[in-house]
């Protein structure tokens, strides 16, 4: 059972084969067993069972919805009314929401049971799990190496076969930098296409929600019930939602490739280059053309992000005063203290550090030199991408640099650990889909990710060609060794 | 650019942080690196590039000047801190 992708979940259901409950309680009881992954937050049995039995008594009723009855880990980014929501945050730590995040209440219409809150870096702020205030996800792969982050914990739980898919968000690689650490297919969908309500803000303009599941079928199931126009999301965009399983069989011949050249510079590993070019290979079997494709001005994206998201990051938290909801400081004198004794203690340094170039690039006399100018460049960037699409259809790469690389490497360094997300963050800036997925090993076992950039609103596109490339590969039903059972 | 204490502990003001005087001499340090990568932005001319905020220029949609939302008060204030009569407790502000 652990085995089965969504969609097979949803047949064994429908043919009363397992029951909602039995399939909760399986998950649960993996849960536990591999609890040392540190991969959940927060788990309620009985809620999630509560869940299940009423998932269960719809299927008897007849239920038409595909999902009825699955189970599904949420990242803990999504408030979740009457579940502890903390964000990977000691600000967060007693925070139990009061509300559902759009994407929670989506899912729940549908019927999918919520296993559990996944660990998280904090506030997404991270490329590898390490920030979180409830410790580290070790990585179901080599538990001495990181999972990825920020959405490490959704990673980890769905490489590990503790949930069948799992929710993420994706600010600057969040989602596609820990699929492809975990050999797993992540999605992060157009900015726009998925409802941001009560998911809680990092960076306004890079955010959205997504998916990490096994296979390009199941990402397309669960984003049929993740996207659509909410009004309560003022940047959702008014589209309607096609069927994403629809055209996922769709015939890829003449497809054109486009691969950035600035991507296979020098410093690209040689172990990830040569799965990189494997796949290529497949792609050309399944008829597709590779043409080379230029972004110029990739260099400045992580310049660029680092300005961005850092200062938006310091507009939307500074919610988080201690007033009305989560941590507030036991000793203070007057408010101000209040504010900044709280946010002391309730922060970790990675976000305190990100708070504080942010506020210095939005400060006056800083304003026009630091955020203005990554505005500027955030542009240009997605006019490069604008101007590729015209000789390209799906322009591809990998994902992150390396694969996974061991716990307290990069954890001292944050400009180090910054790099990490030198694939990922143009797409974010350009609010382009983006899509990884599991693409061969390098000598050292480790999964390495093929990544997929779209055009705007083409993720059917990507999730096709996806799917494709799965059914003639592998790679993505691998287990990590001692987790098959 | 090199970041001084001093300029730091106007930064921890403004982003209501408290720090320590040993913590404005780490912060310094860290944030000066951070800024060493960011000015690489200074590579590119940027003269008439219009900013851009976000990926769908749309702007803000338009509402219904109408009452969509009922009074949940009590629920959310269950989990506050402080609250008193439906109001949020804090420290005086005006002695």
């Amino acid at each position: 059972m652990i085995e089965k992708t969504v969609a097979e979940l949803s047949a064994a259901l429908r043919r009363k084969e397992i029951s909602s409950v039995e399939l909760a309680r399986l998950f649960l009881e993996r849960i536990d067993r591999y609890k040392d992954l540190n991969a959940f937050i927060t788990v309620d049995a009985e809620r999630t069972l509560a869940q299940a039995e009423a998932s269960d008594e719809r299927l008897a009723r007849g239920a038409n919805n595909p999902l009825t009855g699955i189970p599904l880990a949420q990242k803990d980014i999504f408030c979740a009314d009457g579940w502890r929501t903390t964000c990977g945050s000691r600000i967060l730590s007693n925070f139990v929401a009061p509300y559902n995040a759009t994407t929670v209440d989506k899912f729940n219409q549908a019927g999918v049971v919520c296993l559990g809150k996944t660990n998280m870096d904090e506030f997404a702020m991270g490329s590898s799990n390490e920030t979180s205030y409830y410790g580290v996800v070790k990585n179901p792969w080599n538990p001495a190496l990181v999972p990825g982050g920020s959405s490490g914990g959704s990673a980890a739980a769905v490489a590990a076969r503790l949930a069948p898919a799992a929710t993420g968000t994706d600010t600057g690689g969040s989602i596609r930098q820990p699929a492809a650490l975990c050999n797993l297919t992540g999605l992060k969908p157009s900015y726009g296409r998925v409802s941001r309500y009560g998911m809680i803000a990092f960076a306004s303009s890079l955010d959205q929600g997504g998916l990490l599941t096994r296979t390009a079928e199941d990402a397309a199931l669960l984003l049929n019930v993740m996207a659509g126009f909410d009004p309560r999301d003022s940047t959702s965009v008014d589209e309607p939602v096609p069927d994403y399983t629809q055209s996922l069989d769709q015939d890829i011949k003449g497809l054109r490739i486009g691969l950035p050249k600035e991507y296979f510079s020098q410093g690209l590993n040689p172990e990830v280059m040569k799965v990189i070019e494997s796949a290529m290979a497949e792609f050309k079997k399944l008829g597709a053309q590779v043409v080379e494709v230029t972004l110029p001005n990739s260099q400045l994206a992580i310049p660029c992000y680092y300005v961005l998201a850092p200062a938006e990051a310091s507009s939307n938290l500074s919610r988080f005063d201690g007033a009305r909801y989560g941590l507030r400081a036991k000793d203070y004198t007057d408010l101000l203290d209040m504010y900044c004794k709280t946010r002391a203690e309730g922060f970790g340094a990675e976000v305190k550090r990100r708070i504080m170039i942010g506020t210095y690039a939005l400060s006056a006399g800083y304003y026009d030199a630091y955020y203005l100018k990554a505005q500027k460049l955030r542009r240009l960037i997605a006019e490069d991408f604008r101007k590729a699409f015209e000789a390209c259809d799906v322009i591809m790469g990998p994902t992150s640099p390396t694969t996974a690389f061991r716990i307290g490497e990069k954890s001292d360094d944050p400009v180090a650990m910054y790099l990490n997300d030198i694939y990922t963050v143009p797409t974010n800036l350009a609010g382009l889909p983006g899509l990884s997925i599991p693409a061969g090993f390098d000598s050292r076992d480790l999964p390495v990710g093929l990544q997929m950039i779209g055009k705007y609103f083409d993720e059917a596109r990507l999730l096709n060609v996806a799917h494709r490339y799965q059914q003639v590969t592998d790679w993505h039903h691998r287990i990590p060794p001692g987790f098959d059972e | 650019m090199s970041l001084t204490r001093e300029q730091v502990r106007k930064i921890a003001l403004l982003a209501r942080l408290h720090i320590t005087e040993q913590e404005s001499i780490a912060y310094a340090e860290t944030l000066s690196r951070i800024l060493g990568l960011i000015e690489q932005m200074n590579a590119v001319n940027t003269d008439g590039v219009a900013p851009m905020a976000h990926p769908n220029e749309a702007g803000l949609r338009w509402r219904q000047d109408a009452v969509t939302e009922s009074d949940q008060r009590e629920k959310f204030q269950r989990i506050a801190p402080a609250v008193e009569a439906g109001l949020y407790l804090v420290p005086k502000v005006i002695e």
